[in-house]
Parts: structure tokens; sequence; C-alpha cells
């Protein structure tokens, strides 16, 4: 088996060295009851490279890929450019673990300290950390960290959150007494936080761009939160928006969390994502995950090390800011090297070319028979208000190799006033043939 | 710096700036489309009104920079990295390869199911995989990683006593058990009650009965223990649990010990993560990502988090709303969109090259290599519990005593005789711990040379050679790091001079 380097000699070598006959006998302690028939069993047996590529190749053709895709909703599909995957592959990242001992992991240190860098400058925040999960995980992790700092336990949730960031957060909360109140989906913004935050208000989460693609600024809402002692949450599913809007901290934003998915790599079916998490420098106590921090060698060198260790779990146990311990290491590879790629003129045009194309697809499907389209004001997804259910035509479309968008009612199938609303994102990805196909698909189809 | 030429380099140890340090304005490494015709925007006055500040690099610069910083990395690609408790074994590249498909990476997980089946099946094919292994009734795929499938699980088992009418208040964690296991039933609401170990290494069923009251939600055991050692009072504690109406939470990490030869369901478990990164070889990209499904028993089945894959009429189906549920009702959802999916390929990839002979194969290499460095060092360094180990086996520092060499200086003489160190202070019951896992990708070979380097080690120890140790490491790109100043004046970041980002107090 190629895997296994062992022959049938050195195995008789060691058996002897240990002082058994068998490797059976190692396993001695392990109950009768409980031990695994593999004689018995329906599984297979091992097989060549040849034979597993032809079978998850057969699975992979099973899913339409490659067509035109106007999907979003917290998962973007953008060109990664070819440096990032080969960079990621060299097996000196790809197959390091988590970096305990700094002399022989300065690689993963210091892209890890760029990467907390790049964030920190991209949300307009002071520090970030080394990753989370993904982007609705590290949204818990910050309302369950606004609570800590804020000694409350009442948080509010924006209509605009991604349902799973609301779903992830209600599910974290619940047994740690933290009572969330989510408000219902707000398509175009009419929702008062404002009006809603309280002394007892630990934190509101908002999310901008929101989940229906409102751009909204929202410091007038920072500014009432600060008023009563609560923080203000912002989460940013797609981060290739920061390269035009202005950044979660420049309106008062406390904690920001978001998806790097959109940067780092390709869609995967959703995962894995990666978690970007970032807030002030006084607050870096109560933040869960790893964190990058510079200092220096025995002869004075500059050098970078996991730092402020007493908040994580391997070192506080039940007293831990989180439990996390795995991140999302490659991820944050991946994003630092397309960021660093792209620089500040690439970031701003990317940023660019996604809102203008953007822009201009929702000006034409304005104009579509008895289609509407909204908000007024967004990055480079919009909700379109689509004459019959929106989950229905998206499967007549799909079925022409169009991938129209997602149907809002996929998350809320509790609002029969959603059935007929789409998401529609339109990335750099979107060719012009992509934009007329999707045109055509819906004529016929609406 | 060491050297004093100008490009401070010497041979192949290169010294790299910050990517901050690097840049300069009006390079890119990327080229985009020149925009078309403007468009009035629409951001509502909510232009960026300050410059991000990222520097411009062109891509020979980037592939340069991020290849030297490679190449401060230690890795299973280029040494043997006995790392306890952590599994590092070969990542295999057919899985790499495989998990780029454009079936399977160019995929939206919103997507409409019809269009994603190859998706569900290799879903599917997973949870089959799991069940087979290890006997038990459904399977969570979403968790992230192992801690978070901890806390997926102690949540399906909180879910289970709030539907019996009490979630009750209290988890038993043995003081051997991975930090995570505490934090985690903590962060579930649960105040953690210790277990001691018994002086061979392992949790006596007696101990945890003083232990158990009818507020005892769980037990959560690590088996293999963190001390390499088989539980063998698993079955009587899970029964003791049992008897009070608590559940027994197995935390799969070692895994790798025991796939193929034993069936973890008839140990009475009712709920384990599976570190998809550690027994099937996905890969760790230095911290991430991981994946950590969770079997669950048939008593928590029916509590398990959204998604899972269903076999429908048309083909599968994808549950994404908790059942006879309101949303907003605890047990929905644990992650966001469906899962470490990439991470799924792999494994399953994995499982298919390797088959149910070769994942038996390795646990049983797994054990004999252990075995063997525990039986060719245990004249040299002290082994904490005698007798046979499973897939890693603990010293502790007894052997250092007197010789004015710890734990910590050990580690980083290894590291200047090219071995990534074993796991450090881990497990905390036992003095200066060194836990070794070798894994079953290592050959007789590799195993011979650490055992030599091991043994001259320790004989240098023993033969008074303290500065040696204390200097060590040295022929590394950077040597031993002063992380007190890192935490005490915490630098977390590049800060450019003079440079605000619009930051509002």
């Amino acid at each position: 088996m190629r895997y296994l380097p062992l022959t049938d000699t050195d195995r008789a070598v060691m058996l002897s060295a240990i002082g058994v006959a068998s490797i059976e006998e190692l396993f001695a302690e392990i109950p009768a009851s409980a031990r695994f028939d593999a004689d018995h069993t329906d599984l297979p047996r091992h097989a060549g490279e040849m034979a597993v590529e032809r079978e998850l190749s057969r699975l992979a053709a099973r899913n339409l890929s490659g067509a035109p895709c106007f999907l979003g909703c917290g998962v973007y599909r953008h060109h990664i450019p070819a440096a990032v995957e080969a960079l990621i592959q060299r097996g000196e990242f790809l197959t390091a673990y988590t970096p305990y001992q700094p002399e022989i992991s300065q690689g993963t240190l210091q892209y890890l300290f760029e990467f907390q860098t790049q964030v920190a400058l991209l949300t307009g925040m002071e520090i970030a950390n080394a990753s989370m999960y993904d982007g609705a995980t590290a949204c818990a992790e910050a309302v369950a960290m606004a609570c800590r700092i804020t000694r409350r336990q009442k948080v509010l949730l924006s209509g605009g959150l991604h349902p799973h960031y609301r779903e992830v957060t209600h599910t974290w909360g619940r047994p740690i007494g933290i009572a969330v109140a989510a408000l219902s989906p707000d398509p175009i913004g009419i929702e008062d936080l404002i009006g809603r935050v309280d002394l007892e208000t630990a934190c509101v989460v908002v999310q901008n761009p929101g989940f229906f693609g409102l751009l909204k600024d929202h410091s007038a809402l920072a500014a009432a939160c600060h008023e009563v002692g609560a923080l203000l949450v912002m989460a940013v599913t797609e981060p290739v928006s920061l390269g035009l809007v202005e950044p979660p901290g420049a309106m008062g934003a406390d904690i920001v969390v978001g998806e790097g998915q959109s940067l780092a790599g390709p869609m995967n079916f959703g995962g894995p994502g990666l978690g970007l998490l970032a807030t002030r420098e006084k607050y870096v106590r109560q933040m869960p995950g790893r964190l990058v921090g510079e200092t220096v060698d025995v002869d004075g060198r500059r050098g970078w090390v996991l730092t402020l260790n007493t908040r994580e779990q391997h070192i506080r146990r039940e007293k831990a800011t989180s439990n996390i311990c795995t991140n999302a290491g490659l991820g944050a590879l991946a994003f630092a090297i397309h960021v660093s790629l792209l620089g500040e003129a690439g970031l701003v045009r990317l940023a660019e070319i996604n809102h203008a194309a953007a822009v201009r697809l929702r000006a034409r499907l304005a104009r579509l028979h008895g289609c509407r389209v909204y908000p007024s004001t967004m990055f480079n997804e919009f909700t379109m208000m689509v004459p019959r259910s929106a989950a229905v035509l998206v499967e007549k479309l799909a079925a022409r190799g169009v991938l129209a968008g997602v149907p809002v009612a996929r998350f809320y199938p509790e609002f029969p006033e959603l059935e007929n609303a789409l998401l529609v994102a339109c990335t750099e990805t979107n060719s012009a043939d992509d934009i007329e196909a999707l045109i055509l698909a819906l004529e016929e189809n609406l | 710096m060491d050297t004093n030429n100008a490009s401070h380099h010497r041979g192949l140890m290169l010294e790299e700036p910050l990517v901050f340090e690097l840049g300069a304005a009006g390079r890119t490494g990327v080229d985009l489309p020149e925009p078309e015709d403007p468009v009035e925007d629409r951001l509502g006055g909510m232009r960026r009104k300050t410059p991000i500040g990222l520097p411009g690099l062109s891509e020979p610069q980037v592939v340069r920079h991020y290849t030297r910083l490679s190449q401060k990395n230690y890795s299973i690609d280029t040494g043997f990295y006995p790392l306890g408790s952590c599994t590092m074994k070969h990542n295999p590249r057919l899985n790499e390869a495989l998990a780029r498909l454009p079936g399977f990476a160019d995929i939206h997980p919103f997507q409409p199911v019809s269009t994603v089946q190859g998706a569900l099946a290799v879903m599917a094919a997973l949870v089959q995989w799991l069940k087979a292994l290890t006997g038990m009734e459904a399977v969570a795929l979403s968790p992230a990683a192992g801690a978070h499938g901890e806390l997926t699980g102690l949540m399906t088992i909180r879910a289970a006593l709030e539907a019996q009418g009490r979630a009750r208040t209290t988890v038993l964690v043995p003081a051997s058990a991975h930090g995570t296991n505490p934090a985690t039933a903590a962060l579930c609401g649960y105040r953690v009650q210790s277990v001691p170990a018994a002086a061979d290494g392992r949790v006596p069923v007696a101990a945890v009965k003083e232990r158990l009251d009818a507020d005892t939600a769980a037990v959560m055991l690590t088996n293999p223990n963190t001390c390499g050692l088989f539980e063998t009072d698993f079955q009587a504690i899970a029964e003791a649990v049992h008897g009070v109406g608590g559940f027994c939470y197995l935390d799969g990490a070692n895994f790798n010990a025991l796939v193929g030869r034993v069936r973890v369901a008839d140990l009475g478990v009712d709920a384990m993560h599976i570190n998809l990164h550690k027994t099937f070889s996905t890969p760790h990209g230095g911290g991430g990502p991981g994946a950590g499904p969770v079997v669950f028993s048939k008593a928590l089945a029916p509590f398990m988090p959204v998604p899972f894959v269903r076999q429908g009429a048309e083909g599968f189906v994808l549950a994404e709303h908790p059942r006879g549920r309101a949303i907003k009702t605890p047990f929905g959802r644990i992650k966001g969109f469906h899962g470490s999916f990439g991470v799924w390929v792999r494994a399953l990839a994995y499982m298919l090259s390797m088959g149910i002979d070769g994942l038996r194969q390795a646990s049983g290499d797994a054990v004999l290599n252990a075995n063997y460095l525990r039986a060719r060092l245990q004249d040299d360094l002290t082994l904490s519990f005698p007798g046979l180990c499973m897939h890693e086996v603990l010293f502790d520092d007894r052997f250092l005593k007197g010789t004015g060499v710890t734990t910590l200086d050990f580690a980083k003489a290894l590291i200047d005789a090219g071995f990534h160190p074993m796991t450090i202070y881990f497990p905390l019951i036992v003095h200066g711990a060194l836990l070794v896992e070798p894994t079953e990708t290592e050959s007789r070979e590799t195993l011979d040379q650490f055992i030599d380097t091991v043994k001259a080690l320790a004989a240098r120890a023993r033969a008074g050679e303290e500065a040696f140790f204390h200097a060590a490491p040295r022929h590394t790109p950077r040597r031993r790091l002063d992380e007190t100043a890192a935490a005490r004046y915490p630098r977390l970041r590049w800060r450019p001079r003079n440079h605000t980002n619009g930051l509002k107090e």
C-alpha cells in the first residue's frame, strides 16, 4: 500500500524488538465485545490512484460547474490567480502543523502576521486575529466576546444579517444564557435598530453589504450603541467590497467579522471557510483564536510567535475565551497571497469592476417584465422580485445551464412574502456571454 | 542581523522582510480588465475615503516572498514530525488533485440540489464510511474542526437532555484531557468537574462513579487517552454514566489508533468527533482548515444539527432546516453553509485509496511504530506508564533530573538535529511531558535515525552538557524567541510610520 512504508520484514524485526509476536497482540486490551470485524463489512478494499480518480471524477461530473453563475449569499466566485494555488500547495505550508515551535515555523508565523495586518487594514480596525472557522462562527464568537466585554447578555441581530450567521449565533448563545433577538428579514433597510438599543444591550450585529445587498452607513447606529455602552458588531461577507466601500472601522464598528473565502479560493460548495475577526486593541484579551505577535530572538533579530496564549483553551481550559484550536491557516495564506498580488491598486480596481458589473446587470434586470430590483445602494449583489416562485424559476434556469441566483425562500420558508425574491450577485467572472444567457433565459421563463 | 553583508543572506538562510516593506506604488501582480464606460455608482456616498494601505508588488516578487517564507517552515514533507496527539501523517497528493476538480471546487453551496447531486453523493459516501467504521447511527458532517465537533456533540447532548426536561449542570472531564474538552463544556454552559487519572495513567471507573449524580450531563473521555493508553474501563464508565441518565462523549482525536480495530458503538459511546485532518490524512495546513464530523448513537441522532443528506425519491436531498422545530430553536445550525466540503473530498479519496484493509493496517502500523519507539527508548528516557502503548508513547522529564536540562531544552536540541520535536508539556498529568506519535507513514529507517538521535542527546544531557542544550536551537532561521516580551507588549500587526486608517474612537 503506497502510503505505508513498513515491509513484512520491518514488522517482524520491530515486533521482536518490542517482544510480542503479532500486531494483534498490541491490541490485546481491546475488549472482545468491541472489536471491529474487518472480515464482515461491506467496505471496499484498497485501490490504486487510477481507480480512486475514476470514482471521484464520476461524482464531480454529476455537479453543474463552470456554468454562468450569479450566486452570492456569502460565497462568491472570483478569479483566483494561478500563483495563489501554486504557492499554497508548497508542502512546507500545506503539511505543517500549528506553529508551536516558532524557530522552525517562522514562515507560517510571518504570513499570519501579514494576514492579521491585511485584515486590520481592510476593515479599518486596529487588530485582527489569525482566522476563525468561517464567517458565521466568527459572528457567534464576536457576540460572545461582546457579552464578556460589556458584561451584558442582550444581543440584537439585524434582519439584514445572513440567516446562517443568525442561526449559528443563536446556537452559540443559548447555552451560555445570551438572549438573542433577531429582527425579521429586512430587504430595504427600514428596520429600527437604534430605537431598540438600551442599557442592557451587549451588542448589535449588522451586515454590510447586507444579506439582501443593502449598503448602508451605520455610523449613527454605532454612536447610539456607544452612548449606552453597547458594541457594534459588523459582518462583511464579501471582503472585495472593502476595496471600494468605507470600512467598518470608519463607521465606528467595535468588532468586525467576515468570511474571507471570496478573496481566498474557489467556492468549494461553501467550505472550508475563512473566518475573519478584527477589533480594537483594547479588547485584545477578550478575543478568541490565535494571535501572532512580533518579538526578537536571543540574537536580537525580529521574529514572530503565537502570543497571548493565556486566553486559549490549551492553557486556560474551562476559563478560555473560546474552545477554538484549529482555525483556517491555509485559507489565511491564500487570502494573504491574493491580497498581496492585488495590492492597493488591484483590489480597488477589482472592487470597481464588481460594482460596475452588478450595477449594469441590475439596470437590465429592472427592465424585465414584472420584475423589481432593490435596494438602491449596493455593492455587487441585489435582490430581484420576480413574478413567480423564485425557487421554481431557478430550477428552470438551472436546467438550461444557467445558475441565476439564490431564492430567499431557501432560508426563509416561513415568510411567504419572500417567495418571489431572488438574490443575484455579479462579479468579474461573469462574462458578457453569461449575462446575455441569464437575460435570455429569464425572458423566456418569467 | 547576524550577517554583515548588504543582503543579510547567508547561503540558503534568506532574510525576508514583511510584504509591507517590499511594495512600491504603481505595481500590481494581477492584470484586471480596463474599466468599461463609467456607470453612476450605487454606493450612496459610502465610497472609501482613505486608502487601504496595501503595498503594490508584481507577481515575481509575491512568488519569491512566499516561497522564501515557506522555506522557513518545518513540515511533514520535509521530515519526521512526531507531534503527539496531532497525528502528522503523510498527506497524499491525490487528495489535493481530486479536491481541485472543477466539479468539486467550482460549485456554489446554494445551487439547486438537482445540480449538485455529485457533491451530495460525496457527503452520503463519507457518512456511510464513518457509520460503518464506528457502528454509530448518524453523522453530522458540518463541524469545522475537532473542538467544533466537541461543541456540536455537547450541544446535541444538551438538546436531548432538554427534551427530557432538564439540561443538567455538570460534565466530567479527565485531568489528562485535551484543553478543548473543558473549554467546550464551559462554552456549552456546563460546570467542569475534573477526574484524576489512576497511577497507571487511565481513568478508573471508581473515580467516575464517585462524581456521577443526577446533575451529570456527560462524561468526556479520550480513547486511547492522551497518555497513549487504551482506557480499559471505558465500557464500565459508559454504563455508569448511562445509569444516571447522562451521555458518553468520546473525543475521537485518537481514532487513528482504533480505525478498523474497534467498533466504538460497542464501547457505549453516544457521540464522538473524528478529526479528518488526523485519522483521514487531510493536511493540517499550518493550523487548518480541518473538519470534525460527529457520529451519534440512536439516542442522540434525532437531536443532531442541520444540514444533512437524505436519500429522496429523485436523488439526494439536503435537509437545511430543523425538522418540526422553529428555526430559532437551539439546535439548528453550528456552522455556515454545509461544512468543509473540500476536506471531505480529500478524506473520501483517502478512504477509497486505503480501503478497509489499508485502514486496519494503518492503525496496526501506527501502534507498532509507537511501541517500537517505546521499546527502543525506554532505557534512555523515562517512560511515564509501563507496558504497551497505543499510537503514541508518553515520556516525562525524570531522565533529565539533575542535568539542568529541561524538556523544552531537549526539544530545541532535537530541532538542531533535524527533527520536529514531540509534543511537550502535554498531557499535564506528568511532569515535563514528551509525547511522541510517529504515525504509520514513517519507515523503520526514519524511526531508527530518530532513536539514535534521541539516545545521543539523552547521553549528552546525562554527561552534563547543559550549555549545549540551553543554546539550542542554533541552526534555525531564528533562535529562541522572547515570548514573554511578545505577550507583555503585544505587536500584532505591522504599522506604517505616521499612518492613520480612519478609525473612529
